[in-house]
C-alpha cells in the first residue's frame, strides 16, 4: 500500500517539474509561521490564501466555460454581507456565518445566470459586470441597515491568534483548489465535469450536439464558482472583521481577472501563482518609501499601481498565456505518442520510449 | 423644476451618446471592447484645465491642443500595445484596464488627487421659460448635436464612411475590396478618441474634473451600448438617451437618488437584455466559429 503510494508520488510528481515545484511549494506554506512569527508578513499571506480562493474561483467560472465575468466581486461582497450581517442581528459566530455566507453567494450565482444563460460575449460580461454596481447603490441607499460607506464593523475574528488564522485560511484555500482542480480535470476518471467543461469553451454548438445538457453545466460552474468566491468573501469579511462597499468594488472583480490572466488562464495553477506573486509584489512596493531620484517629492510606493498596470501589460503583450503556463511549457514536454507530460530536459519518453524531439 | 429636468437629460444623455457612439464605432470595427475609452474623456478634460490655468492660453487653443493631443495619445496606445494582440478579446480588455490605470495613476502624479475645475467656454446664463440655463449648458447641447450630425454625414454620404462601414461588416471581405483594413481601424480609433475628447472638453466645466472621473461614465456607456446593441450607432444613441433620461429622472425624483442612479440605470439594462439578448437595435454576429 505504502509502496504503491510512493511509486505513484514517483511517477507523477517527482518526474514532472512543475508537480515537484508546486509540492514543494506547498509543503513550505505549511513552515512559514515556523520561520517567522511576524504579525504583518502572517497578515499578507492569509490575505493572500484569500485571494487564491477567490481568483481560482474566476477560473473556474470564466476560463473553463468561457463566459467572462465580470463582476465577479457580487458573489464576494454579497457573502461578506451576509456574514456581517448574520453577527450583527443574530449574533451568530464565524463557524456558521462563513458556511452560510457561501450559500448565499451560490444563490447569487443561480440569480446571476438567469440573463447570463440568456446571453452570450460581450453582453454577458457587461451584464455580469452591473450586478455588484445595482447591489452597491442599494447597499449605499439605505445607510440605516447596511452602514452606508462605512460598512459593517466590529464582526467577530476567525480566532483568536495570527497563526490559527493562518492554519485556517491555508487550509481552506489547500481544500477549495484542490476539489476545483479535480473538478476541471479533463484526464480525470472520476468525474466529467472537467472535459464536459473543456468541451463547452472549445465549441458550445458542438457540445449540445454530442448530447451534453450545456445549460446545466453553465449553471453549475457558477454555483460552484460562486460557493467558493462567496466563501472567500465571508472568510476576508471575518478576517478584517469588517464588511464594506470595497468587498463589491468594480477594481475587485478586475483584479480576479488580472491575477488568473496573468498566472495563465483556465489553469487552475495559473491563478494561484498570479496571487502569490502580484500580490506580495504590490504590498513590497507599498513599503518601498525610498525617491525616485535623490531629493524629488515622489517616492517608489506612489508609483505602485503605475508599475503594477506597466507590468501587466508587458507580460500580455511578451506571454499572452500567462507566466505559469510560459514557465511550464519550458519545463515540461509532451510525449507526442502518449501524451505523457515528461521534463523538457529528457531525449526519451520515461514511459513508451519515444523520441521527444 | 421640469425645464431643469429637460435640459440635464439632453446635456446628460448627449454627453454620453458622444462616448457610446466613439464606443461603439471601435467595437463594430475592431471588435475590441476599450475600457480606456473614458479615460480619453479625463485626459482632455486635464489638458483643459492644464493648458488654461496652468499655462494661460486662451480657450481656443486649449481646445485645440487638448483635442489633438487626445488624439495622438489614443493612436500611439493603440498602435502599440492594442495592434498586435486584437484577436484575443480579454486581453485586450485588460490592456485597455491597465491603460485607463496608467492614465489615471500619471494624472495624479502631475497633478494630485484634487478635485479640479476647468473653464467654461461661454460664462453667464440666459432665462428660457422661467428657468436658468447656463450658455454652458446650451452649448454643451449644440456641440453634442453637431458632432453627431458630422459623425453620421461621415459614416453615410462620404467613400471612408463606406470604408469603415464595409470594415465593421466583414473584415476579410473588405480587405479583398482593396480597402486598406489596418488604416480603417486607426482611422475609427481617432475618430472614437477624438469624439471622446470632445465630450471631455463640453463637459468638464460642468463636472468636476479628477483622476477617477472616468469609471462612473464607463460603466454607463457599457450599459449603453448593450442596451442599444453592441455595434449599433443609432442603437448606442437611444439606449444614450434612455439611461440618460433614466439617470436624471432618479436623481431629480427619488429620495436617496444621487446614490442608486446608476444602480437603477443599469438595472434598466438587465430587464432590457433579458427580454431582447440582442439588445435594442442589435446586430445578431453569426455563431464566429473555428
Amino acid at each position: 500500500m505504502l509502496r504503491r503510494l510512493f511509486k505513484d508520488f514517483q511517477g507523477d510528481v517527482l518526474a514532472i517539474p512543475g508537480r515537484l515545484i508546486a509540492f514543494i511549494f506547498l509543503i513550505a506554506l505549511f513552515f512559514i509561521p515556523l520561520i517567522t512569527q511576524e504579525s504583518y508578513i502572517l497578515f499578507i499571506f492569509i490575505l493572500v490564501n484569500i485571494f487564491v480562493i477567490f481568483a481560482v474561483s474566476w477560473d473556474f467560472i470564466s476560463g473553463y466555460t468561457g463566459q467572462v465575468n465580470f463582476g465577479h466581486a457580487f458573489f464576494f461582497g454579497v457573502a461578506a454581507y451576509t456574514a456581517a450581517l448574520l453577527s450583527k442581528y443574530l449574533g451568530l459566530q464565524p463557524w456558521a456565518t462563513i458556511p452560510i455566507g457561501a450559500v448565499a453567494a451560490t444563490l447569487a450565482g443561480v440569480l446571476m445566470c438567469l440573463p447570463a444563460l440568456r446571453l452570450r460575449g460581450p453582453y454577458l460580461s457587461l451584464v455580469t459586470l452591473a450586478m455588484p454596481l445595482i447591489l452597491l447603490g442599494v447597499i449605499k441607499a439605505f445607510p440605516d441597515v447596511t452602514g452606508g460607506e462605512h460598512g459593517i464593523s466590529g464582526l467577530p475574528p476567525l480566532s483568536d491568534s495570527r497563526m490559527a488564522d493562518y492554519y485556517i485560511a491555508l487550509l481552506i484555500m489547500i481544500g477549495s483548489v484542490l476539489i476545483m482542480w479535480k473538478l476541471t480535470d479533463a484526464k480525470s476518471g472520476l468525474v466529467r465535469t472537467g472535459i464536459i467543461l473543456h468541451a463547452i469553451r472549445e465549441d458550445e454548438i458542438a457540445a449540445r450536439a454530442t448530447g451534453i445538457n450545456t445549460i446545466r453545466y453553465k449553471l453549475l460552474a457558477f454555483i460552484i464558482g460562486g460557493f467558493f468566491a462567496g466563501l472567500a468573501g465571508a472568510l476576508y469579511a471575518h478576517f478584517l472583521r469588517i464588511a464594506g462597499p470595497s468587498s463589491l468594488d468594480l477594481m475587485l472583480s478586475f483584479q480576479a481577472i488580472i491575477w488568473t490572466v496573468f498566472g495563465g488562464i483556465v489553469s487552475i495553477y495559473g491563478a494561484v501563482v498570479g496571487v502569490y506573486l502580484l500580490y506580495p509584489l504590490m504590498e513590497l512596493l507599498r513599503q518601498f518609501n525610498i525617491p525616485v531620484w535623490p531629493g524629488s517629492e515622489i517616492m517608489f510606493s506612489d508609483l505602485r499601481f503605475l508599475i503594477f498596470s506597466a507590468m501587466v501589460i508587458a507580460i500580455l503583450l511578451f506571454m499572452p498565456e500567462g507566466i505559469a503556463v510560459w514557465i511550464r511549457d519550458k519545463m515540461e514536454r509532451e510525449c507526442p505518442r502518449c501524451k505523457l507530460s515528461n521534463a523538457s530536459w529528457r531525449r526519451t519518453c520515461r514511459a513508451c520510449g519515444a523520441s521527444l524531439y | 423644476m421640469f425645464q431643469a429636468f429637460v435640459i440635464q437629460a439632453l446635456v446628460t444623455g448627449g454627453v454620453y451618446a458622444l462616448l457610446a457612439v466613439g464606443f461603439s464605432l471601435i467595437f463594430g470595427v475592431a471588435r475590441m471592447v476599450n475600457l480606456a475609452h473614458t479615460s480619453f474623456l479625463m485626459l482632455a478634460a486635464y489638458g483643459m484645465f492644464y493648458t488654461t490655468y496652468r499655462l494661460g492660453l486662451d480657450v481656443f487653443t486649449a481646445i485645440l491642443i487638448s483635442l489633438v493631443a487626445t488624439v495622438i495619445i489614443g493612436l500611439v496606445s493603440y498602435k502599440l500595445f492594442i495592434d498586435r494582440i486584437r484577436e484575443h478579446e480579454v486581453t485586450v480588455m485588460l490592456i485597455t484596464l491597465a491603460l485607463a490605470s496608467i492614465f489615471q495613476e500619471s494624472m495624479i502624479l502631475a497633478f494630485g488627487a484634487h478635485f479640479r475645475e476647468a473653464p467654461t467656454l461661454i460664462p453667464g446664463y440666459v432665462e428660457i421659460i422661467g428657468v436658468k440655463v447656463s450658455y454652458q449648458h446650451l452649448l454643451t447641447i449644440a456641440v453634442v448635436a453637431v458632432v453627431l450630425l458630422g459623425i453620421w454625414l461621415l459614416l453615410s454620404k462620404t467613400k471612408l464612411g463606406i470604408a469603415i462601414r464595409a470594415t465593421a461588416q466583414d473584415t476579410e471581405v473588405a480587405n479583398l475590396m482593396g480597402i486598406n483594413v489596418s488604416g480603417i481601424l486607426l482611422v475609427a480609433m481617432g475618430i472614437a478618441a477624438a469624439l471622446a475628447a470632445i465630450a471631455g472638453i463640453v463637459v468638464a466645466p460642468l463636472w468636476v474634473v479628477f483622476p477617477y472621473m472616468w469609471m462612473s461614465p464607463l460603466v454607463m456607456i457599457m450599459a449603453i451600448v448593450v442596451l442599444g446593441g453592441l455595434g449599433s450607432i443609432k442603437g448606442s444613441l437611444i439606449g444614450a438617451f434612455i439611461i440618460g433620461l433614466v439617470e436624471v429622472a432618479v436623481v431629480f425624483y427619488l429620495p436617496g437618488g444621487a446614490f442608486l442612479r446608476g444602480a437603477i440605470a443599469l438595472l434598466v439594462m438587465v430587464i432590457i437584455l433579458v427580454f431582447r439578448p440582442e439588445g435594442l437595435y442589435g446586430i445578431v454576429f453569426e455563431e464566429e466559429r473555428l
